[in-house]
């Protein structure tokens, strides 16, 4: 990765600096997330009835919850929850979008026939779907990951299959094409490159999303398990205690608006660097 | 009628701007057809919004100079100040046709909207006069029309239609920017016979932007040749014909289709014209010129005055009967 | 036109139909057997035999689903395990808190977001124009629950203004108690204002660089006045259809803002149905809201044609 491609990535950023403080904002997450252990100075887990409730002073800056636990030291391991989940639901949405969209629109039979199955997954509103596969899956951090994942995999893979065909009908592509390069060489060589810069910016606002989706998931009590600090989870416990304890809602909530906000900021300083040919296969997206 | 001096258009911050168009000078008498030539992004179209005050905003925008209207200044008024302010009557029309009419109301409605700006008047007036104005561009069934989608019409009877609203305000001068590049041949003539009558008939200045010689040679009566922003000349049609003072004029004469009957290729001028800001201080043609010289790439060109009339922007202009 | 719309009603009927396919297979995919799954765990052994009996489970799949299907299109969506009631009737109560729910919802929506999205638009560049467009992205990433807890917080338990919970029909307490779905709409319109407010903004931007505005403002005619009579209908065209798709998915968001506020709605009643594991009534709501989502959307889809004067005359 040489410093001159370094330097490009950064313009629209200068040009926008709170898109800077958004990249700042992702990075304190990942340190929390990393550093938990180090960072939270309490252990998030242990009880202390004698301290419950407590809104935020000198000893707990974040105030504590209805079993005496640190709210600031929950809400810093939460930061795993978020990390994972939000890696987790791009992950699966790459992993499934990205084939799919490629090879339906390099092989226009078989991306017909898989673009309709994409669409009758789209005819289920994404919440809906989600609550429908952890019904059958049951509910955990794995399915969870998948559940909301189905949602973004839809709308990823035919963002992938758009993109891909502006780029096969680049001259330079039909050129390989046409001197004989299989199929395999000009996904590689041609195809998935051009992708990195649009995919960076999808995968942006997944990330943003599967938060709030996640964040759902647990406050119904269907995602995380009630014991694992996440701030959607530290939300639904603070529901019978929001007049007592407004810093149980107040400071979770936070959490997830920032990440989210930061991200969505990011996701839309990169659409700006992207290519213009490339950029409205975004249209419909925040 | 209209007086333009110094006009000087820039992009970029305040502290370092870029011009794209710099120390543009002309003026178009009454009745007077004045034909603005130069190849494409030159920045004729830049100088035609920036006098009729429709640069868009943001972009770029004047930054020095002066536009005179009828004898009162109108520099930087956006249309609806101009009319407002009572302040001469100018009108344009567009290169683009197609699409420089709203697609989801009639015509007849675009029209009198114009009417209605001008005259005051509303409703059944305003489309009474609109059917005069259609009549007026010669569209046929003219009842038919007014009730008409933009769709519905050619883009020959389009164009007429964009005279027609021009036309509304009863124009002292009318600013044509490239009205028949994207018409038929066939089309192009009658739009310019149309022209020519309408500017007889109500003694109607045109200021008739280009980059087609021949369209030049047939509808104007006198001549601004631009170049990367510049005007490298000035003159009366038939002098600018005859004895070119500008190497840059002559050799778009050269490369006239007329010129070169028979041949199998037409001339170009070779290279490209400069990006803007990058000529500060020097002719910006003196790359591609044929007779640069030293002085033409370390110095601004003076204005040379070669008789009356007929100016151009070059240290070594042409010397008269001295054409090829 | 006609063509058309045909073309696009045949697309949808083959997506619900592939889509109720997937429907019918949710009871069978479910661990377990598929009668206990239907019955609950306290069946008698008498209703075993009877459903098994009616729903013919030893009869090959693929007869099971036309079945099936053949009962939904007759309104029999099978029988809800808690409330010992046909599924349909079940989701019937919770339609008119869901509907009104949606229509106040898409009220406020409009309200806010499309005259600031003008606003946004028309002062393009400036300060005014970059604080509503980052104010709309923060809104956008905010979780819907959090903002109706806050709300609850400041309205209802704060101040006590409006009521926090639950939804007395105004059919029997009269309008008033529209007052119970102020809260929860506002919750609900917030995301959704946003994102309405973004679209119109760049519909906006996108038509006022159109050749025929600069035309519109060449006549002289006043800033407004190009808005109102060149730019708006233009634009808006483009967010009315967004209005449908943001209404039909709205039957889904509405979710977790019905379990926020204790409303007895068709969201609240899938979350319910799913920790009483009544899995019938998930069935029948999940495939009700997913004919009305496909539904609304080839309304939308093909009302945006007839709203465009250039497809009338084909």
């Amino acid at each position: 990765m040489n410093l001159d491609g370094i330097a490009l990535w950064m313009t629209p950023f200068k040009a926008r600096p709170i898109a800077l403080a958004g990249i700042c904002v992702l990075l304190a997450v990942v340190l929390a997330a990393v550093f938990a252990p180090w960072l939270a100075p309490y252990d998030p887990y242990a009880i202390h009835p004698a301290i419950r409730l407590l809104p935020p002073h000198a000893g707990h800056w974040f105030g504590t919850d209805q079993f005496g636990r640190d709210t600031l030291s929950r809400a810093i391991y939460s930061a795993r929850m978020a990390l994972l989940i939000g890696s987790g639901v791009v992950f699966f949405a790459l992993i499934t979008g990205i084939p799919i969209g490629v090879f339906s629109a390099l092989f226009p039979r078989l991306g017909h026939v898989l673009m309709r199955a994409v669409d009758v997954l789209m005819a289920f509103p994404s919440l809906l779907l989600a609550l429908g596969l952890i019904v059958i899956l049951g509910p955990s951090v794995a399915n969870a990951i998948i559940a909301i994942g189905a949602g973004y995999m839809t709308t990823t893979t035919r963002i992938i299959y758009g993109l891909t065909l502006r780029l096969r009908a680049e001259t330079y592509v039909e050129a390989s094409r046409s001197m004989g390069a299989g199929t395999n060489w000009l996904v590689i060589r041609h195809i998935l490159p051009n992708l990195v810069s649009p995919l960076l910016v999808q995968a942006s606002f997944v990330f943003a999303f599967a938060q709030l989706g996640a964040a759902s998931l647990d406050f119904l009590g269907l995602g995380a398990p009630p014991e694992i600090p996440s701030w959607g989870n530290m939300l639904a416990e603070s529901r019978t205690f929001i007049t007592r304890a407004p810093w149980l809602l107040f400071f979770p909530g936070s959490m997830i608006v920032f990440t989210a906000f930061s991200l969505n900021l990011v996701g839309d300083a990169l659409r700006d660097r992207l290519d213009p040919r490339l950029r409205d296969v975004f249209r419909g997206e925040a | 009628m209209l007086s333009v001096r110094d006009l000087t258009v820039s992009t970029g911050p305040d502290t370092a701007p870029t011009d794209i168009v710099s120390n543009v000078s002309f003026d178009v008498g009454k009745g007077e057809i004045l034909g603005l030539v130069g190849e494409s992004g030159c920045g004729k179209s830049l100088t035609s919004l920036a006098i009729m005050g429709l640069l868009p905003q943001p972009g770029p925008r004047i930054r020095a100079g002066h536009v005179m209207l009828a004898g009162t200044e109108v520099t930087r008024l956006q249309p609806w100040e101009r009319v407002d302010a009572g302040q001469g009557r100018i009108a344009m029309i567009f290169q683009e046709p197609m699409t420089s009419l709203n697609p989801v109301r009639r015509i007849g409605d675009q029209i009198a909207e114009a009417v209605a700006v001008s005259e005051g008047i509303s409703g059944a007036a305003a489309m009474a006069r609109a059917r005069e104005l259609i009549e007026l561009v010669r569209i046929p069934d003219a009842a038919l029309q007014l009730s008409a989608y933009p769709h519905q019409l050619s883009g020959g009877m389009r164009q007429r239609v964009m005279i027609a609203i021009a036309l509304a305000c009863r124009p002292q001068i009318l600013i044509a920017d490239e009205p028949t590049t994207a018409l038929d041949v066939t089309i192009q003539i009658q739009i310019l016979g149309l022209l020519r009558d309408l500017c007889n008939r109500f003694e109607m200045s045109i200021l008739f932007i280009t980059h087609d010689m021949g369209v030049i040679a047939q509808l104007t009566d006198r001549v601004v040749v631009m170049y990367a922003g510049r005007i490298v000349e000035t003159a009366a049609v038939d002098a600018l014909f005859e004895h070119p003072g500008h190497h840059y004029t002559c050799a778009l004469m050269d490369c006239m289709p007329a010129r070169n009957l028979g041949a199998r290729r037409l001339p170009t001028i070779p290279g490209q014209a400069p990006p803007p800001g990058s000529f500060a201080a020097s002719c910006a043609f003196a790359p591609r010129c044929t007779a640069a010289r030293h002085a033409c790439r370390v110095s601004l060109p003076p204005r040379l005055r070669l008789s009356e009339e007929h100016e151009t922007l070059c240290a070594f202009p042409l010397e008269v009967g001295s054409r090829k | 036109m006609f063509s058309y719309a045909v073309k696009r009603a045949g697309a949808t009927a083959v997506t619900l139909l592939a889509a109720s396919v997937i429907i019918f297979a949710f009871i069978h995919v479910i661990p377990g057997d598929p009668i206990y799954v239907l019955l609950g765990d306290t069946a008698t052994p008498d209703q075993i035999e009877a459903l098994r009996h009616q729903l013919g489970l030893d009869q090959p799949i693929v007869v099971q689903y036309v079945e099936w299907a053949g009962r939904a299109l007759s309104g029999d969506l099978g029988r809800s395990i808690f409330f010992q009631a046909p599924v349909l009737s079940v989701i019937a109560d919770g339609a008119e808190t869901s509907t009104l729910l949606a229509t106040m919802t898409m009220i406020w929506v409009a309200l806010i977001g499309v005259p600031i999205g003008m606003v946004a638009a028309v002062r393009h560049g400036t300060w005014l124009d970059q604080g509503l467009s980052g104010a709309a992205m923060l809104m956008a990433s905010v979780p819907t629950f959090w903002v109706g807890l806050y709300l609850i917080l400041i309205f209802a338990a704060r101040l006590g203004w409006l009521p926090s919970s639950g939804y007395p029909s105004i059919f029997d307490g009269g309008l008033g108690n529209l007052r119970y779905l102020i809260l929860p709409s506002l919750t609900l319109a917030a995301p959704n204002a946003a994102l309405i407010l973004r679209l119109t903004r760049a519909s906006m931007l996108d038509v006022s660089h159109e050749d025929y505005v600069r035309t519109a403002r060449a006549k002289g005619i006043r800033p407004w006045q190009v808005v109102r009579r060149h730019i708006l209908r233009n634009a808006l065209l483009t967010v009315v259809s967004a209005f449908g798709f943001t209404f039909a998915a709205l039957l889904s968001e509405a979710v977790v803002t019905e379990t926020v506020f204790a409303l007895p709605g068709i969201g609240r009643l899938v979350v319910q149905s799913i920790l009483r594991r009544d899995y019938p009534v998930i069935q029948g709501v999940i495939l009700v809201i997913v004919v009305l989502y496909l539904l609304i959307n080839l309304f939308v889809d093909i009302g945006y044609r007839l709203l465009d004067p250039r497809v009338e005359l084909q």
